[in-house]
């Protein structure tokens, strides 16, 4: 579903990633793990299409496709999802205005019907019922006012009616105390399925515990240094990343 | 009338002595009225609307009153009936009806003798609109002055003028859409309103001018607050090439409450001025400015908002905000907040702020499929709309929002 081959990225001068290379097939989990400053976030928004990211070598292919000859909102369409480490918040938006906007936009490229408003709010409050939440988080503006926990969740409820192919967690565990994590997760696993891909990136274990993954990577200094089963992360959370020559502090 | 012909001939000759306003007066510095001092005006003659009164447009089902170029058509305003004493018509026919009412108040507000523009337009009083509401009255229907600018070929211009008396604890709502009918010459609309709200009186008054991009658009308001009134006004500006808001509300009686809010999209060559004071005279008084602009293309936005606390004016609260919203390059603000405070127990704030899209929320909507100019247009809604939600009147503050969200298509 998605190659990346020798991805090398810049900010500005700076060169963050530096040879990526990781294939991904339809129904696996993978995780990236890695410190503050490896490039895990850099990857997220590449693959998401952010712009201010230099791309300077290398290819990433989606389903055959250049990922990255396409804008956020083809992406988000063709079935790339990035779940935000912080949602953004938007004054003045209702958050049902917002989905209804966003699934018939995608709906609309992927060559189906739109939703009228009484088809999208039967299909959101089924799906709030689904992950847990309330009804009236569709009232509020996007993300304000929201807590840690109802931003991540309303990042859920977008995936879920996305219906995303390939899912981008980016620091979902940020910010969350362990009953919305195990909220978020249980949403996540939910939406696990043979058609769909994921891609967990975290700095701790924690996360790997409730959101499982097939395969784990370990990325420090812009590079993929070791993979492994899911064996690896608790690994990782026993020994740090010293191995790699990363010192963190305590 | 021998009163009013003094008005208008004390102002006539101090006009002359003013002449229109330079960018060297510091009223004035950032809007330039060298494009209209410099164009040939007529008076425009008396007119009628030719049209029927259905297939002009409104703000939200309301008693209408119709002026083509200033002057009053009867014709195709509302005749239905309105409480009893309440007043609601053109000001030549209610000079006739009532003239000892009109010259208790005309002039009686707007009388600074420095001000150009309401001396010219004191200079031409022929019409405009009167709305009284007598003690204890509430005119429960919205009241909408229609302001029509018409006239093709040569440039022409009028000074309207409106008159409000609310009587101590009487209530109405207030409506003026002012628009053009067609395309054409450049047009100069200077209305001055007068707007006195008496004691624990209430008066709601909204506001949209959508002219023509040749119009001129000048208003100047007047208003005093006595002891417990409300005033709350919205001004949303579209149209014309150069218009400029400028309002003084004075909080003469204690515990009056002003409640002042616009938005205002401008793009291509338009100016939008928004100017206020808010004069607090008196003790236990609050103010509230909320204003809000969208500026695209080589489009200016002024703001000049003063806040002066008189030192009787004791447990003042008084708030203002401006704040920009610059799309392109070119757009340009200037923005210049005052606060005068001669009290010492009040609590007064104010601020300017100037920014553009917000980058985090554009990318978050991209990546949840929104194109980029429906994303735009989603984030420039919401932005707008936060400044409309001030309105407490839900029929205008939706044909506001309306009226703000087409204007985005019309570029």
């Amino acid at each position: 579903m998605l190659e990346i081959v020798n991805l090398h990225a810049s900010v500005g001068d700076r060169p963050i990633l530096k040879g990526i290379d990781l294939s991904i097939k339809a129904g696996d989990v993978h995780a990236i793990m890695g410190p503050n400053g490896s490039g895990k976030s850099t990857l997220s928004y590449i693959l998401a299409g952010r712009d201010g990211y230099t791309v300077t070598d290398g290819s990433v292919t989606y389903n055959g496709e250049d990922l990255l000859a396409l804008p956020p909102e083809r992406r988000a369409a063709t079935g790339v999802f990035l779940a935000f480490q912080y949602p953004v918040e938007i004054p003045g938006v209702s958050n049902s205005t917002f989905l209804k906007t966003a699934l018939n936009a995608v709906r609309r490229q992927r060559g189906e019907s739109e939703l009228d408003a009484i088809q999208f709010l039967k299909l959101a409050r089924a799906k709030c019922k689904q992950l847990g939440m309330t009804d009236e988080m569709l009232k509020r503006a996007v993300n304000v006012g929201f807590s840690g926990g109802e931003k991540k969740r309303n990042d859920i409820l977008q995936m879920a009616l996305l219906d995303p192919k390939l899912t981008i967690l980016d620091e979902t565990d940020s910010g969350l105390d362990i009953d919305a994590l195990r909220i978020v997760a249980d949403g996540v696993n939910s939406l696990r399925g043979p058609n769909r891909a994921m891609l967990v990136i975290t700095h701790y274990q924690r996360l790997l515990s409730y959101i499982v993954p097939d395969y784990v990577h370990v990325l420090a200094f812009g590079r993929i240094q070791r993979s492994g089963g899911k064996e690896l992360a608790l690994e990782l959370e026993a020994r740090g990343y010293a191995e790699f020559g990363v010192n963190e502090a305590a | 009338m021998t009163w009013l012909d003094t008005l208008r001939n004390t102002n006539r000759s101090r006009f002359a002595e003013l002449g229109f306003p330079k960018t060297g007066q510091e009223a004035w510095r950032f809007t330039n009225l060298g494009a209209l001092a410099g164009t040939p005006f007529q008076p425009a003659p008396p007119a009628f609307a030719k049209v029927a009164i259905e297939t002009l447009p409104s703000v939200t089902p309301s008693h209408r009153l119709v002026f083509v170029n200033g002057f009053f058509c009867a014709n195709v305003s509302a005749s239905d009936i309105l409480p009893e004493g309440v007043i609601a018509g053109g000001l030549a026919a209610t000079l006739n009806q009532h003239p000892a009412l009109i010259e208790a108040h005309l002039g009686k507000l707007a009388h600074d003798t420095n001000h150009a523009p309401q001396a010219l337009n004191t200079a031409h009083i022929a019409d405009g609109a009167v709305l009284y509401v007598p003690k204890g009255v509430r005119v429960a229907r919205p009241i909408e002055l229609v302001w029509i600018g018409t006239g093709a070929n040569e440039p022409l211009s009028w000074h309207p003028r409106l008159l409000v008396v609310l009587e101590p604890g009487s209530e109405a709502t207030l409506i003026e859409h002012h628009l053009s009918l067609d395309d054409g010459a450049a047009t100069f609309a200077n209305g001055v309103s007068e707007l006195a709200v008496g004691a624990h009186a209430r008066l709601h008054h909204y506001k949209v001018q959508r002219e023509r991009n040749s119009a001129f658009h000048l208003s100047t308001v007047a208003g005093r607050l006595e002891q417990g009134a409300y005033y709350e006004g919205f001004l949303l500006t579209l149209g014309a090439k150069l218009s400029r808001n400028e309002i003084k509300l004075v909080l003469a009686g204690p515990g009056a409450e002003a409640k002042l809010s616009g938005a205002y999209l401008v793009r291509g060559q338009q100016l939008c001025d928004t100017t206020t004071l808010i004069d607090h005279a008196t003790a236990h008084g609050s103010s509230q400015q909320l204003f809000k602009g969208v500026i695209d293309g080589a489009a200016q936005g002024v703001f000049q908002g003063k806040i002066l606390v008189r030192p009787d004016a004791q447990k003042t609260n008084a708030h203002q905000l401006s704040r920009a919203l610059l799309l392109s390059d070119d757009a340009r603000i200037d923005a210049k907040p005052e606060l005068e405070i001669h009290a010492d127990d009040v609590k007064c704030s104010h601020g300017a702020t100037t920014g553009d899209l917000d980058d985090d929320a554009m990318f978050y909507l991209r990546a949840r499929g929104i194109d980029q100019d429906s994303a735009r247009s989603l984030l420039i809604d919401a932005y707008v709309n936060e400044v409309i939600a001030e309105i407490t009147f839900e029929p205008v503050r939706e044909a506001f929002e309306a009226l703000a969200s087409a204007w985005r298509y019309a570029g």
